[in-house]
């Protein structure tokens, strides 16, 4: 097997969300496909009471060599995937630095706080400028409302999985996400699916 | 077929730990697998369950974590290589059992598999099992990464058989619940063949009867044992060294801390000063390796979560070893470089580094971190627990509390283990008043029932989950009929052990396999004991408040069983039972109740306030249809229309 490059070794990615957004589901499908590129892969998540209404995130360490801890070290994220506008920014708050990227879909979920009038969700415009400033390079995705043109909330997911294949920073690609679906999801969720992965890499190529 | 057996020798796979654990027993051919759900140990079990009938396994669920035990060791004692999974707790559980098996000895190959939690990740406890294996006398191994997972635990069952006593392999959350690259062995061809033999003498381990007796000779046996399996974990792979010959500063570690201790001698690029010693077999402690790694430095820190056990053990080594190896300087937990609760990560091991080494680290430029602490800070909000969009406990706490409230004789409620224990918080009503373990609500409520004759007058409720009434619930509702305690136990059965993920218990009609089981009946069972047992539909508000009011009036113990089946179940999930709206020229807002009913006290997360129109509105990618909030909305605003 030819030995894949990535940009940065361990390159580390957090994919980042609210229980219940399909997170975990996202890192296994990103993790396998670079597994089966030959890469290292280890994915640390948290599940169980997190789950519930919690910040839930996933930390992939991406490497040519040995395996890495199950938890991204601070400020060493390379790239964060975000299903939900202010988890993007208690990421970086944590896990950011100068050069990371930042993927973020733009649907808001609220926090109990926030239904309950305790706290205040901010201002989605001020959330993009923020996260401009945090980070080298960012990707702002209407992935949920486009999700629920294709009938289910959930497919946000691989649209943001489609999307990070677009911006080229790490070696997988559609083929890739095809073979990993085609072992793990039934023929006939696939093409839904494999639409909502081509909905991503546009979203993508629209934004930039 | 499932990836786990699939999977040829020699090919690479990416596994959860927990999975990677399933194919190490599967390659040691294991026969009989035993546990009790419980995060983050429950995928182990689940995988094998997957595969049992195309191996020949017996894989069960047990009703809790000692039947586990019991399970898992008549396979052993009939020759079968055996195995029981449980998170930490478990094995307080089954330890009046393993004190006795641990001397008894085992004769089939039997690990068994507790996966701790440091951190209380998901867990009401950061409780050790490592300690069990020194109380109880039998060889403690730690995983330090996937592959090891897989490797370890056929070992510990050839091990197991060698030594003929249980081996406890050990794994924690970010090993269990993290996932790596895994290459697999040769999955066996054998014959699994069960006969216990007892017609031997008493003192023959292999045909005589299985028991501890006689006691004190028997102890000794077991100690001849251990001793066999420090000379095996003298020359294990499973410890390794890696840095200069003669380090400024020795750091030794095991489990998922090997990976912390790793990355953060990388970061700090101190490779050349730093000589990291990671230990599989981390009790006993084989003293001739200790020896050979102490005399390399005299300065140690010591990498392991919660509790310094490893780091005790390695100062009683070093202390025997003193004439030989010299004085050591220790930086660890007791010296306060290292916490000593909440889980470990490479940031703390950085931070013990630093100040050892007299190192400044800096992640990122001061700036930055100051910046996007400051933004997130002022404006990202928290995000509390919560039960989950409809949710039948969010429905039943908000019953049992307004039934409380209006009795008006500050009633209360004790509870124990699952996803209700989040009633403790305002997702419940701040409801619960105790939590504790397993099945302890019903304990305790028996005591309070009893404490009348000392003037108390407050009506005591305990809540159980369905999976949590059969595994030790049982003997305290028996001890509180026996002994006539006035109490009301609500038992919310959401069909299956929902906060670990749906697994089968003895109320379901169906088993780990997925064959069809007999259900226990919790109503018959209760009725048969002589409680006082009603029914009803926790969205069925009304209903079950007028029930709980008519049990309040009853002497002696009663039963309210509330039944719906859990939003994430695979039948409900995706299925809305109605459609819910909000008529937005009947929503009062702010001028409604008490302000807000639905969601500044009922706030379930399908709810949203919409500020700039002054109403209530539903989140139509969150909200699952349940209908609750249009049963409690006081002005009939919230509308909920049957989905065809």
């Amino acid at each position: 097997m030819q030995q894949e490059t990535l940009p940065l070794d361990p390159y580390n990615v957090i994919i980042t969300g609210v229980g219940g957004q399909g997170n975990v589901m996202a890192s296994r499908i990103l993790g396998n496909m670079l597994s089966r590129k030959g890469l290292s892969v280890t994915i640390g998540e948290t599940f169980g009471a997190s789950q519930r209404g919690g910040s839930v995130m996933s930390h992939l360490r991406i490497s040519t060599g040995s395996t890495w801890s199950p938890q991204i070290p601070r400020g060493q994220c390379h790239l964060v995937i975000s299903l939900e506008p202010t988890e993007a920014m208690r990421v970086l708050a944590t896990y950011g630095n100068p050069h990371v990227n930042v993927l973020c879909n733009m649907r808001p979920i609220h926090a109990i706080g926030v239904i309950s009038g305790d706290q205040q969700y901010p201002d989605l415009d001020a959330i993009s400028t923020w996260i401009t400033e945090l980070s080298e390079a960012c990707w702002f995705l209407e992935a949920t409302t486009k999700a629920l043109e294709l009938g289910n909330p959930i497919f946000g997911n691989i649209m943001m999985i489609g999307a990070a294949a677009a911006i080229g920073v790490l070696p997988f690609d559609r083929e890739d996400f095809e073979a990993v679906i085609s072992e793990s999801l039934p023929a006939e969720k696939r093409s839904l699916n494999l639409r909502a992965f081509d909905m991503g890499i546009r979203m993508v190529q629209s934004a930039g | 077929m499932s990836a786990i057996l699939k999977g040829k020798e020699g090919t690479r796979h990416l596994l959860m730990g927990n999975e990677a654990i399933a194919r190490g027993a599967l390659e040691a051919g294991v026969a009989v697998a035993a546990g009790y759900p419980g995060t983050p140990s429950s995928e182990i079990i689940e995988t094998l369950a997957g595969v049992s009938s195309q191996q020949n396994l017996y894989v069960e669920w047990s009703v809790n974590e000692k039947v586990a035990m019991e399970v898992a060791a008549a396979g052993s004692f009939a020759g079968l290589r055996s195995m029981c999974v449980m998170k930490q707790n478990g094995v307080n559980v089954g330890s009046d059992f393993l004190l006795h098996l641990a001397i008894t000895g085992t004769r089939g190959g039997m690990v068994l598999v507790p996966c701790d939690d440091p951190g209380a990740l998901s867990s009401a406890n950061e409780g050790e099992s490592r300690h069990f294996a020194r109380m109880l006398e039998i060889p403690l191994l730690e995983p330090g990464d996937f592959q090891e997972a897989k490797d370890m635990i056929k070992w510990a069952f050839e091990l197991s058989e060698q030594i003929q006593n249980v081996v406890m392999v050990r794994s924690v959350t970010r090993l269990s619940h993290a996932s790596g690259n895994v290459v697999f062995g040769k999955l066996p061809e054998i014959e699994k063949n069960a006969f216990f033999a007892h017609e031997g003498p008493i003192l023959d381990p292999i045909q005589g009867p299985m028991s501890s007796l006689p006691v004190v000779y028997k102890h000794g046996q077991q100690q001849k044992k251990l001793k066999q399996a420090v000379a095996e974990f003298e020359e294990s792979g499973f410890n390794a060294y890696s840095g200069p010959p003669v380090p400024e500063l020795l750091l030794i570690t095991g489990s998922a801390c090997f990976l912390y201790s790793k990355e953060a001698i990388s970061l700090l690029g101190v490779e050349d000063r730093v000589g990291l010693l990671k230990l599989g077999t981390t009790w006993p402690l084989p003293p001739k390796l200790m020896e050979k790694y102490l005399g390399i430095s005299d300065r140690i820190l010591v990498v392991e979560e919660v509790i310094p056990f490893l780091e005790e053990n390695i100062k009683i080594v070093a202390a025997e070893l003193g004439p030989k190896i010299g004085p050591h300087t220790f930086f660890g937990k007791r010296e306060g470089y290292l916490p000593q609760a909440g889980e470990m990560n490479s940031d703390l091991v950085i931070a013990a580094l630093s100040k050892i080494l007299d190192l400044t680290y800096e992640a990122v430029p001061q700036a930055y971190s100051a910046r996007a602490r400051e933004l997130s800070g002022a404006g990202v909000p928290g995000r509390d627990l919560t039960f989950c969009a409809g949710c039948p406990h969010r429905a039943s706490f908000w019953t049992i509390h307004n039934s409380l409230q209006m009795d008006g004789r500050q009633g209360f409620v004790c509870g124990d283990i699952g996803c209700y224990s989040m009633a403790i918080l305002p997702t419940g009503f701040n409801t619960l008043k105790t939590l504790h373990a397993m099945g302890s609500g019903i304990g305790l409520a028996s005591g309070f029932g009893k404490l009348a004759q000392f003037g108390m007058e407050q009506p005591v409720v305990a809540v159980v989950g369905d999976s949590t009434f059969f595994h030790a619930a049982l003997p305290a509702v028996i001890n509180a009929i026996h002994h006539q305690a006035d109490i009301t136990i609500v038992v919310l059965d959401n069909s299956g052990t929902a906060m670990t993920g749906f697994q089968s218990h003895p109320g379901l009609p169906v088993d780990a396999a997925g064959n069809a089981a007999p259900a226990i009946d919790v109503v018959n069972l209760c009725e048969a004991m002589g409680a006082t047992v009603r029914v009803s539909d926790p969205f069925d508000p009304e209903k079950t408040q007028r029930t709980l009011f008519e049990l309040f009036e009853f002497q002696g113990l009663k039963v309210l069983v509330l039944k719906q089946i859990c939003a994430l179940s695979p039948e409900k999930k995706a299925k809305k039972m109605f459609e819910v709206s909000v008529d937005e020229n009947v929503c009062l807002g702010q001028t409604c109740g008490c302000n807000q009913l639905c969601t500044r006290i009922f706030k379930c997360p399908g709810l949203n306030w919409d500020n700039e129109k002054g109403v209530s509105s539903i989140d139509e990618v969150i909200c699952v249809g349940c209908g609750m909030c249009a049963s409690i909305c006081p002005s009939g605003a919230i509308r909920k229309k049957e989905v065809a």
